[in-house]
């Protein structure tokens, strides 16, 4: 698996994962923060591919 | 007659400083023990199966296991991360994996998996603390 975005948003499921439950107790609240952080994690990687487009390697 | 110990009476039993450092201890060989210790299943099944799944698959990204270089700052505070890990570290390093293939299009994510793997553990030893003194 060599796609840069799946990578992301397998690393960002991961990590989302483990905060919400980390950081929460009740599963309601671990589902929201984790799917919060997933989501934010997942629009800044590509706001931030977008902002990176016109610059060269 | 057997007995069951609720959490509670499991989270005064730890607070002792003996306990305490048994209960970090197998927090850190295996990710989530802490928790599962404290009677906290969910969130030690969760951390177990994240965290070791983290790891492997940067390993499996040809990421790198750093080594202790007290010259190169930055590659000894990764190879700190990935002792944080723990259990999985000691597995790769038994099983002479996580050599890091630097020429993968995926070696610099395996890294990224593979120190945050360790960095994450690291929160969820604390955490297991912060219950065992009672804080949580």
């Amino acid at each position: 698996m060599t796609s840069h975005f799946l990578l992301i948003v397998l690393f960002s499921f991961f990590v989302s994962l483990v905060f919400g439950v980390l950081l929460r107790d009740q599963p309601r609240q671990q589902l929201r923060t984790g799917a919060m952080m997933f989501g934010g994690f997942v629009a800044t990687a590509l706001v931030l591919g977008w902002l990176m487009y016109p610059f060269p390697l | 007659m057997t007995t069951k110990s609720s959490a509670a009476e499991r989270t005064r039993a730890a607070a002792e400083p003996g306990t305490l450092v048994l209960l970090c201890l197998a927090a850190w060989v295996i990710p989530g023990a802490g928790h599962l210790w404290m009677g906290r299943r969910q969130k030690g099944i969760v951390f177990l199966l994240a965290l070791t799944a983290m790891f492997f698959i940067g390993l499996l990204l040809h990421g790198r296991i750093f080594p202790f270089e007290v010259s190169e700052p930055l590659v000894a505070l990764a190879a700190v991360a990935n002792v944080l890990a723990g259990g999985p570290w000691m597995i790769a390093r038994m099983l002479d994996a996580g050599g890091g293939i630097v020429t993968a299009a995926t070696y610099e994510s395996g890294n990224c998996f593979l120190i945050v793997a360790g960095l994450l553990n690291f929160l969820v030893i604390l955490d297991a603390f912060d219950i065992g003194m009672g804080r949580k």
